[in-house]
């Protein structure tokens, strides 16, 4: 590899760790205004105009906690936990393209960290690795309402993954690649999956918030019931790092839905207006991030309409619900590929 | 490149070793998923990307989270000291040599087969994978299909309450 | 049974519906109360910079008044203390000693004169029953500490 590329590479790098850190940061100064102003209250607005300081407030007072490890806890897995949940909701950035190529000199850099050509099967193997985060916390906190948690979270992510990767493969079937790029590339011009794949977007929005654990699945961690679930026992910053990476993932997969569904970093009537290839993706990347906020706020927007679902109903949903849907989905995608071929 | 084989490989052979001596069956676990994860690093090495994300899906995020789910489910957190006759540990030892000794000799198989097949880079990509297995091995692979299907409403048959 | 209000829904386990069962058009429809709800004005008051309208009668923090020459007006009668329905307040009474005639105007005065702030109910009758006009409930807000 170039040295230039490398260096454009390492800056890139660090430049998508540090915007997904400080979107996740502000995105709980964002839920809990979006919760406040659905129900008719003002929100945090102390720290600084409109409480903006509110989350660094926050992280301070998260590292400046006493930390507490039970006596009971297994150490070094109690430890593990968080940094796997962490960890793997970082990784997943590497392979969402956030732009198109970026021409500085003579060179063209692709504002993509790695073009894997099973991009989606990577995002994939990251979701479920991120569940031994949770499984392992909770049980290591030697707790039972951490281990219920743990336990919860573990089936449904089992469970939602399953009607995911089905929805997947239809998306697979239209688009005929698993590279992130290509996908993206192929929506040029208002050719969003979204039209072809009405229903898979639905099955894949669904199993998205079962699997970054939101509202109204948030049976692992619902504090009516378990008292926090599998974090019960966790405190200071690696509480935080539990809560950060729910809101890391949250970004993390509504960019994945924004690439996959809504055309990534295109945008409509972006080639009549005739500017220069660097000015389309730098447009490009803001209309990807509108996207990927617009979809924040539409996980805030169900987290506050909607109660919890009951057990029973989560696997009800999840086995006889989604899965046969899914796989109509890639029945009838397939009818439909398969008829259209033979003319 | 070789230097990144040997450190997986390390990985891997002190996880195995692990898997083996560790008297805390959640730890077993967590080793033998490091181990699978140090594999599918193997299997980029060798350019085989769909089948290091696959091997990663499946077994270190599926079968292997019920593993852990039906450990943590048993409880078996304290070290249990199997006491077993010793017509059984005679009978482990040699199952397990005769094991090793089948491994050994497939091992030796595998020059032949590298001889008579140099690598191909694009092997492990999905279009190859795909070509192969809906090629050369479709009847094999749609067994294994409806094997798994049937394994699955057997599951569900079981499942089933009572009427 | 009366009703009590005219939106209460008698609770069934019966089956759900088709429409019922995939959830999405009850999940719209509460979404659309709550986005009516994010722009909607907000109800709340930001105490400290925004203050809420007393109403003129508004009853609160008690004060003992001084008269315009600066002397105590309560004569410790105990007046206030037998009209107290939640029976807050006590007192100890005082004679007047010569020489402080500029600071009380009776010869009798409350030496200790004491409300008992997680009793008084803020009912007003003890400004009602003073027949010296000493004992005022006054528009200011009461201190936290005191209560």
């Amino acid at each position: 590899m170039e040295l230039t590329t490398l260096l454009f590479k390492t800056i890139f790098l660090f430049i998508i760790l540090l915007v997904t850190l400080v979107v996740a940061m502000y995105s709980t100064y964002a839920e809990r205004k979006v919760a406040a102003f659905m129900q008719d209250r003002n929100g945090p607005n102390r720290a600084g105009p409109f409480g903006l300081l509110q989350p660094l407030a926050d992280g301070l007072k998260m590292f400046m906690k006493e930390e507490i490890i039970p006596l009971t806890a297994n150490k070094y897995l109690f430890i593990l936990g968080p940094s796997i949940a962490m960890t793997t909701a970082l990784l997943t950035g590497v392979v969402i393209p956030w732009g198109d190529t970026l021409t500085i000199g003579d060179h063209v850099y692709s504002l993509q960290m790695a073009d894997l050509n099973i991009g989606i099967l990577y995002v994939f193997a990251m979701v479920s690795i991120g569940v031994y985060g949770i499984m392992i916390g909770g049980w290591a906190s030697n707790n039972k309402y951490a281990l219920l948690g743990a336990i919860r979270a573990a089936s449904q992510m089992i469970s939602y993954e399953l009607a995911m990767g089905m929805s997947i493969i239809a998306l697979v079937l239209t688009t005929g690649s698993l590279s992130l790029h290509d996908i993206v590339a192929q929506q040029h011009g208002m050719h969003w999956n979204i039209f072809y794949q009405p229903l898979g977007f639905f099955i894949f929005l669904t199993c998205a918030f079962a699997e970054t654990n939101r509202a109204p699945f948030d049976l692992p961690e619902c504090e009516t019931e378990l008292i926090g679930g599998y974090h019960t026992e966790y405190s200071s910053m690696k509480l935080g790092f539990y809560l950060f990476a729910e809101y890391v993932n949250m970004f993390i997969s509504s960019a994945v839905i924004a690439t996959l569904y809504f055309g990534g970093y295109n945008m409509p009537f972006i080639d009549q207006l005739g500017l220069s290839s660097n000015a389309v993706t730098f447009i490009g990347m803001g209309f990807f991030f509108i996207k990927i906020f617009a979809f924040i706020f539409l996980f805030m927007w169900i987290r506050w309409t909607l109660p919890r679902f009951r057990y029973d109903q989560l696997m009800n949903m999840g086995w006889k619900g989604l899965i046969p849907l899914a796989i109509f989905n890639i029945l009838a995608t397939g009818a439909y590929y398969f008829f259209t071929s033979l003319k | 490149m070789i230097f990144l084989f040997y450190l997986l490989s390390a990985i891997m052979i002190v996880c195995a070793l692990l898997v083996v001596f560790s008297r805390n069956p959640i730890n077993n676990v967590i080793y033998l998923i490091l181990c699978f994860i140090a594999m599918a690093g193997h299997y980029i090495l060798l350019n085989a990307q769909f089948l290091a994300v696959v091997h990663i899906i499946v077994y270190t995020g599926a079968i292997m989270v019920l593993f852990l789910f039906v450990i943590m489910l048993l409880n078996l957190n304290k070290a249990i000291i199997f006491r077993k006759s010793t017509v059984t540990r005679v009978s482990a030892v040699v199952t397990g040599g005769i094991f090793f000794l089948v491994l050994l000799a497939a091992t030796r198989q595998t020059f032949e087969i590298h001889a008579k097949y140099p690598f191909n880079s694009d092997i492990g990509l999905v279009s190859g994978i795909g070509k192969a297995l809906f090629g050369e091995f479709l009847l094999p692979f749609e067994i294994s299909s409806i094997l798994f299907i049937s394994a699955m409403v057997g599951a569900m048959m079981f499942g089933k309450k009572d009427e | 049974m009366e009703k009590l209000t005219n939106r209460s829904v008698v609770a069934s386990d019966k089956k759900m519906t088709f429409m019922e069962r995939i959830y999405v058009p009850a999940i719209l429809k509460g979404m659309s109360i709550t986005i009516t709800h994010f722009f909607k004005k907000k109800t709340t008051i930001n105490y400290p910079e925004e203050k809420r309208e007393f109403s003129k009668v508004y009853r609160g923090q008690h004060v003992l008044k001084r008269d315009d020459e600066g002397r105590e007006r309560c004569t410790a009668c105990g007046l206030c203390a037998v009209a107290c329905p939640a029976e807050a307040i006590t007192m100890v009474a005082a004679e007047r000693k010569p020489g402080e005639e500029h600071l009380y105007r009776e010869e009798k005065y409350a030496a200790i004169y004491e409300i008992n702030m997680l009793r008084c109910i803020y009912c007003g009758d003890c400004e009602d029953a003073c027949p010296k006009e000493a004992i005022f409930l006054t528009d200011r807000i009461v201190a936290s500490e005191l209560c």
